[in-house]
């Protein structure tokens, strides 16, 4: 079984990684429909930013995330005058990188579902007297539903796998910033921990099958009675 | 004159310019695929903006290119029943009706009463069939109370029953409810049965 030090490293990578879906959640099918949606001037640079640390050497996410929240980063001067504090090597740093390597996987997703809910049934709703607010609501979100969850799952499990940006950005700290992949790396450091290796590595294997069988399973739920115009 | 429409824009390559104007009663827009016919319904739901022009239904000025006005569909007052009954598949037939419904319950049931369809409320949408969807896009239209009915083509894709069934429907519409009715149609039987008056595209 777990040993204490191993539940702790546990419980919060899932809390880094809740966190850091549920606050970008909202960001995220924001910027999603956006891009399903709307054309604007920039589209195409808004899309790149957005899938940037998708491709970037996460090193360097991590490194650019360090600059802009350190005390004198525009964010990290910002964070102090609002809340007089710093997410530098806390674990609330480890939830802003473990967003922002999630981000374009869950845009990604949502995209493809906004896009996929028939605009026909969108003005068909503002006809029978409903504002774009209100068609949004009751329209494109529950239809655009499945994809929101599936996005919200991947990006649960890219966040507790998140690795490199973590470590750059706010060190490998335990009970602070030490999530399970970090923990992994320093036990790899250290000679006879294969079984707490072992353990933890299965114990991220099953978190992540857990979280696509999640999302496939409320994916199913969520597309009952759709289909068919 | 209830309608008065004279509307002009390109959809795709060709330019779609429409204008007459019609009394109460069941205008047929009556012409031939590719008219553009859709288009002049969409321009007075609000769901296409014309170019230039000016629509006004019973003294309500819609929207005049000239003095800037573009109301939004949703206060256009227009009941759409759509070429597709574009019935919304995440609601059973029941909040289909209601998503739009104003006024008293009674309404709700007088209706249904009328268009046979009250057997059919718990249902999924894709669970019915295209006379069953057509009847339930109806019904779903009028719960609205709108001001004047649009209908794009509700005869098409059903068969002889079928289509018997739906012009009793709208010709109830037109007498009983008095509703100023727009539609749609590229079939001289229909335009010539239901019509008070017909404009050709």
């Amino acid at each position: 079984m777990l040993s204490a030090e191993e539940w702790g490293i546990v419980t919060l990578s899932l809390k880094v990684s809740g966190v850091a879906i549920l606050c970008s959640l909202p960001l995220a099918f924001a910027l999603a429909w956006l891009l399903a949606r709307r054309d604007f001037p920039g589209k195409v640079v808004l899309d790149g930013i957005i899938h940037l640390p998708l491709v970037l050497p996460p090193v360097v996410t991590g490194w650019m995330l360090l600059l802009a929240f350190a005390p004198q980063g525009p964010l990290g001067a910002l964070l102090i005058d609002l809340f007089g504090g710093t997410v530098l090597f806390r674990w609330t740093g480890a939830a802003i990188s473990a967003a922002v390597m999630a981000l374009p996987l869950m845009v990604r997703a949502m995209r493809i579902s906004i896009a996929a809910v028939d605009t026909r049934l969108e003005s068909a709703a503002r006809t029978l007297g409903a504002g774009p607010w209100r068609v949004f609501r009751t329209i494109t979100l529950p239809l655009s539903l499945p994809g929101l969850i599936a996005g919200a799952v991947l990006g649960f499990a890219r966040a507790l796998g998140e690795f490199g940006a973590t470590i750059t950005f706010v060190s490998n700290i335990p009970g602070e910033t030490q999530t399970l992949p970090l923990a992994i790396y320093s036990k790899l450091q250290v000679p006879g921990s294969d079984a707490a290796i072992l353990r933890l590595a299965g114990i991220s294997v099953l978190l992540a099958l857990a979280a696509l069988i999640a999302s496939e399973m409320l994916t199913r739920r969520a597309g009952r009675g759709l289909h068919v115009l | 004159m209830f309608f008065e429409v004279d509307v002009e824009r390109r959809v795709g390559d060709a330019m779609v310019a429409c204008r007459f104007s019609a009394p109460d009663g069941l205008t047929m827009l009556f012409g031939p695929s590719g008219a553009g016919k859709t288009s002049t319904l969409n321009m007075i739901a609000g769901l296409l903006t014309p170019e230039r022009g000016r629509i006004v239904v019973n003294g309500r000025t819609l929207f005049d290119s000239a003095s800037g006005v573009n109301l939004p569909p949703e206060r256009r007052g227009a009941g759409y029943v759509f070429q597709e009954p574009r019935l919304f598949p995440h609601l059973r037939v029941r909040a289909n009706l209601l998503y739009g419904a104003r006024g008293a319950g009674e309404e709700l049931d007088r209706l249904t009463d009328v268009l046979g369809i009250g057997h059919l409320l718990a249902r999924w949408p894709r669970t019915l069939s295209g006379g069953e969807a057509r009847r339930v896009a109806i019904a779903r239209a009028l719960l609205s109370l709108p001001g004047f009915l649009l209908l794009d083509e509700p005869l098409s894709s059903l068969d002889r029953p079928r289509r018997e069934e739906i012009m009793t429907v709208i010709e109830r519409v037109r007498d009983d409810l008095r509703l100023p009715i727009l539609m749609v149609t590229h079939d001289h039987g229909e335009a010539e049965r239901l019509a008070t008056r017909i404009v050709e595209i």
